[in-house]
């Protein structure tokens, strides 16, 4: 610091030229970050998000999801009073009308085919987990829900492995009226505290909440938390997802 | 004419370019980390009508994308100016010292015009650049941490429960933006009341010692 403050003897002329080469060095750069800005803006073939961002979606993915690190459980929150309704937000799959009576949850593995009911479903040990529930908008709650992990629904009924014996990549889930639409990893499927849940707070699951099968997985944002299961299949290919149409991160995990 | 003109070297080329990459970066992560909190404002509120001139409503995914692209940038510039404070010894310019806090508390009375007294400047910065420069640098550090908190709260759990959990890290990362923006207004008025020439320092390393004619020069 005591050479920074030297004062020493320059031509004016030199001095002129370096502050001209210094602007002329300024003006370059932002105009080359206002030309990247638009560039990157624009570059998106659809509504998905730009190019570069994708990029960069798949970057922090790829570390996020490193095939040898295990996605730790969600900490554990205290129970909501019971019966307490969950907030609800989003209907987009829900406006069709249903009817609970005749309801059947496809599921598509291969060349297997299954219609199974919710009490079929229900019949199975629940598992029972008290943990915050984490909306994209920023908004998040303590929740509690119950209902069939989805890795013991996978053995139960021996769906999502391939001939080979290894597991597909993906899980497609859809709503009846195919409205709409998630996709997920297979490794967060697997997680221990993704359920296939029919009750939260200690109640049956309300119509606006998913009624009567729904998916509640806490590591990811709650858009992949796909309310009211009409359709669950498994892919290699990555199936389509709603809000990955509209911009957002496919991965959004948490 | 081809006078000698008086100068100090004051920044280097690195601080400029560190400086001067990280000021398009902050703007971004502000502007991209509003538009994620607007999905769910519920800190500050404002009108209607204003979010809509200020085009802000509605681009939450637009603004996730720019913020989880740019976080990168911001940590990798931020990280190499932190390096490169360490090892060139520039660190000692901006770390306060034992006498930086009493010269900080006479430096605002002089800037609230509560005193003529000026504290006689011995170094680059003076008391209070110094405490303002060094927790600047550590709130960046901190929008780090909090932001990896609600970033991957899950993932990095017990980190987010460190910092008191998801809720009370969300707010602590819009503080972090919160200081930033008093830093950037408080910044931009002392260099305005600075000059040209502190301000022409910046760009070109340069800062000419006085006589006030040959100050004058270089402002056409």
């Amino acid at each position: 610091m005591n050479e920074s403050n030297k004062v020493i003897e320059v031509d004016a002329k030199k001095l002129k030229l370096r502050l001209t080469l210094s602007i002329l060095t300024g003006v370059l750069f932002f105009s080359g970050l206002i030309f990247a800005y638009n560039h990157i803006s624009e570059d998106s073939s659809d509504e998905e998000a730009p190019v570069a961002v994708r990029t960069f979606f798949r970057l922090n993915e790829s570390i996020a999801s490193a095939p040898q690190k295990a996605i730790p459980l969600c900490v554990q929150k205290p129970r909501p009073a019971k019966g307490k309704p969950p907030r609800v937000n989003g209907d987009e799959g829900l406006k069709s009308p249903i009817d609970l009576n005749s309801y059947v949850i496809e599921v598509i593995s291969g060349v297997q085919q299954l219609h199974l009911t919710p009490d079929q479903i229900k019949q199975h040990p629940a598992v029972d987990i008290s943990t915050e529930f984490k909306c994209i908008e920023g908004w998040s709650q303590p929740i509690h829900y119950k209902g069939l992990k989805f890795s013991d629904f996978m053995a139960l009924y021996n769906v999502g492995k391939k001939s080979d014996g290894s597991y597909y990549k993906y899980v497609g889930l859809e709503t009846p009226d195919e409205e709409y639409y998630v996709s997920i990893d297979m490794k967060s499927m697997l997680h221990p505290q993704t359920v296939l849940a029919y009750e939260m707070n200690e109640a049956p699951l309300s119509l606006k909440n998913g009624a009567p099968l729904r998916l509640i997985i806490p590591i990811k944002y709650g858009v992949k938390s796909l309310k009211r299961i009409g359709r669950i299949f498994f892919a290699d290919e990555r199936p389509k997802d709603f809000w990955t149409e509209q911009g957002y991160d496919w991965y959004s995990g948490l | 004419m081809s006078d000698k003109i008086k100068i100090i070297e004051k920044h280097s080329r690195a601080i400029r370019w560190f400086h001067w990459i990280h000021f398009p970066l902050l703007m971004m992560m502000i502007w991209s980390g509003i538009l994620i909190y607007w999905a769910n404002r519920i800190y500050i509120p404002i009108s209607d009508q204003l979010s809509e001139s200020l085009r802000i409503n509605g681009r939450l995914a637009e603004g996730m994308g720019w913020h989880f692209m740019l976080m990168w940038f911001f940590t990798i510039n931020g990280a190499l100016y932190a390096i490169y404070l360490i090892v060139s010894g520039e660190w000692r310019c901006i770390f306060p010292n034992r006498h930086s806090w009493k010269q900080a508390f006479f430096v605002l009375l002089h800037d609230l015009k509560l005193t003529k007294k000026n504290p006689e400047l011995t170094e680059k910065f003076n008391g209070a650049q110094k405490i303002a420069y060094t927790l600047i640098l550590i709130n960046g550090v901190f929008a780090l941490i909090t932001g990896l908190a609600i970033y991957k709260p899950a993932q990095l759990g017990l980190l987010t429960e460190a910092l008191g959990g998801y809720e009370a890290a969300r707010l602590e990362h819009f503080i972090v933006m919160v200081i930033f923006i008093l830093f950037f207004v408080v910044h931009i008025l002392q260099v305005m009341k600075a000059g040209w020439n502190n301000f022409r320092a910046m760009i070109t390393g340069y800062q000419i010692i006085k006589p006030a004619s040959e100050t004058k020069k270089g402002q056409d």
